[in-house]
């Protein structure tokens, strides 16, 4: 009976947050399916351009306009200028891809370090930060991505990640502030701060480790959103530019053809919306399975 | 109530102001000028043209007189749409983008409510399957590729509609880029309508008007959908913002000649005033919205009318 009792009490202790999470995680079989397919977009991304012929800019002037077909060189077609739509898909989603994770690390970095700061300082600087937050909110998100955008018109690719950035901060430091206020409240921060330690020091050691955990799992949710808002600007002509594919100028392009070409518009859309999808469904998944109330 | 509208507009301005700031900051600090791609410009011809539209003074001194002609409500002159003003542009284009965001509102509206409704009292696990799958594809189908699918297939393969393009006085122009428009808004407005009908379903004082032999249609008109629309009425402000951001690309779609590609435009040629004349109206229309749906919630919710 006594044994019973203990290895009872040894299985609940074992069963922590992380690994709650993870089952809650395997069994939910969309987030798993979405993982999967997400690995083999990135890795199909990161190789398949190194293994083709033709290079994302290469022209074919025996192929142009190419309908897709497995029988020809190009498997999915060529555009007006005989280039590799594969390639260029590819190329294209590696670059989303890569935009899109620098845009959320950034914008990560400056969402902790805004409501952490906020949250610590309190009073009249917290509310002075969080009043510019909300006047941001209050605008249409993709409208301050195109007046920043304007700013990389001529500029680079790193200048359009941190445009990116600049409006996908707002709800982390939103999180991370109510989080902080929270954090405030509890013992350990009471005695750092009456054994004097400085608060830059609570900052680091104390506020930031503890946010972020929650962060990480609102972070995979970030990286579809400047995925679209990267897509969004590149549409509209305000992002990544020609010859470099992304899969917003690429979708562009296509729209313009789709008369005559539609696989054009077809391919790179496809790729798109199975890339977000995947991205959304995994995040979500995760964001589930660690706190299955916000569901 | 009133107070809590006039405090709400009171702080329109300052709000505005950040955002005027702000843009103005951004654009001036933004690479290239509007008179860079000028064919065979003379340095002494572009430092006229410079000192015409006073872009040689000091970025203070331009951003107070930019203000001050706005306080006239004078957007001031387009650098590159040579002849026109800011606002002969805007009174040109706003017309029809606005005729396009209510529309998709209005439609967004009309068929989510009632179709979110269905689907509450019509709650079984295929039709929320069917509901999950379709927010889930909502997510993953941005504005600028529902446009041109919907162009392939209505306007290329079916010849239903035109593809693109604009004459004035013939609505179905308008068809397709108001559908693409509001199609997302309608799946994100009708899953908050079920959703929050639902939860409102099972709360006491629905139960209890059902145990005082209240028919269920009364049950749900006179008591349920009131706090169930307001989550809905919530949504509104968001909703306007994505109509507002998707109208530019719809535009762009479907070659409609609204202000939206001004803005696009105007940004790309480094067009100061035209960019900061968008700005100035699309924020001043969203920041007005906005406040409208708050009144809305205040409306339908007594209890958010404090906060």
């Amino acid at each position: 009976m006594r044994d019973f009792a203990a290895t009872s009490v040894a299985t609940i202790a074992r069963r922590g947050l992380w690994s709650d999470a993870r089952r809650r995680l395997r069994g939910n079989r969309a987030a798993g399916a979405a993982l999967v397919l997400l690995v083999a977009i990135a890795l199909a991304a990161l190789i398949a351009p190194a293994l083709s012929p033709w290079g994302y800019d290469s022209l074919d002037w025996q192929h142009l306009a190419q309908p897709p077909s497995l029988t020809a060189a190009h498997w999915l077609g060529t555009d007006r200028l005989g280039r590799d739509l594969l390639v260029r898909t590819l190329h294209g989603v590696r670059l989303s891809l890569a935009l899109a994770v620098l845009a959320s690390a950034v914008s990560l970095l400056i969402g902790v370090s805004w409501g952490a700061v906020a949250g610590l300082a309190g009073g009249r600087i917290d509310g002075a930060m969080m009043r510019f937050v909300d006047v941001l909110y209050s605008l249409p998100y993709l409208f301050v991505v195109i007046i920043l955008g304007t700013l990389f018109t001529r500029g680079s690719l790193i200048v359009l990640a941190l445009a990116l950035a600049a409006v996908g901060w707002l709800t982390t430091a939103r999180i991370v502030r109510t989080l902080t206020l929270a954090l405030k409240q509890r013992e350990f921060l009471e005695a750092a701060r009456a054994l004097g330690v400085p608060p830059h020091s609570i900052l680091l050691r104390h506020i930031v480790p503890n946010v972020l955990g929650h962060v990480a799992v609102y972070a995979t949710l970030i990286v579809p959103q400047m995925i679209l808002f990267e897509s969004f600007l590149s549409f509209l002509g305000l992002g990544v530019q020609e010859p470099q594919a992304s899969l917003g100028n690429l979708i562009f392009v296509g729209a313009q053809e789709m008369e005559s070409a539609p696989w054009m518009l077809l391919v790179p859309a496809a790729v798109l919306v199975l890339l977000l999808l995947c991205l959304n469904l995994f995040g979500d998944g995760l964001r589930d399975a660690f706190d299955p109330r916000e569901r | 109530m009133l107070k809590l509208a006039l405090r709400r507009v009171a702080s329109l301005i300052p709000t505005l102001l950040i955002i005027v700031t702000v843009s103005f900051v951004i654009i001036r600090l933004a690479p290239g000028g509007p008179f860079d791609e000028e064919q065979g410009v003379s340095p002494e011809v572009r430092a006229n043209l410079e000192r015409l539209y006073g872009l040689d003074q000091p970025l203070p001194v331009q951003y107070l007189r930019y203000l001050r002609a706005l306080a006239h409500g004078d957007f001031g002159p387009s650098l590159r749409q040579r002849d026109f003003t800011v606002s002969e542009l805007i009174e040109r284009g706003l017309p029809l983008s606005a005729a396009l965001g209510l529309c998709a509102i209005a439609l967004a509206l009309i068929t989510a409510i009632p179709a979110g409704i269905a689907a509450a009292l019509w709650h079984r696990p295929s039709t929320d399957l069917a509901i999950a799958a379709i927010a889930a594809l909502g997510v993953a189908l941005p504005s600028f590729v529902i446009g041109p699918l919907l162009a392939l297939v209505f306007g290329v393969h079916l010849g239903w509609l035109p593809v693109a393009g604009w004459q004035a006085g013939a609505p179905r122009y308008l068809v397709l880029p108001v559908l693409t428009l509001a199609l997302p808004l309608a799946a994100a407005l009708s899953r908050l309508t079920r959703a929050s009908l639902l939860e409102v379903l099972r709360t006491p004082f629905v139960r209890s008007a059902r145990a005082r032999g209240l028919g269920e249609a009364r049950v749900l008109l006179r008591h349920a959908l009131r706090p169930a629309l307001l989550p809905v009425a919530s949504y509104l402000g968001p909703a306007i913002a994505f109509v507002v951001t998707g109208s530019l690309v719809v535009e762009a779609v479907f070659g409609l000649p609204g202000t939206g590609r001004y803005l696009v435009q105007g940004a790309i040629d480094r067009d100061y005033p035209l960019v900061m004349g968008m700005v100035v109206v699309y924020g001043a229309l969203t920041l007005l919205l906005n406040l409208l749906a708050d009144l809305a919630c205040g409306w339908l919710d007594p209890g958010a009318r404090d906060a």
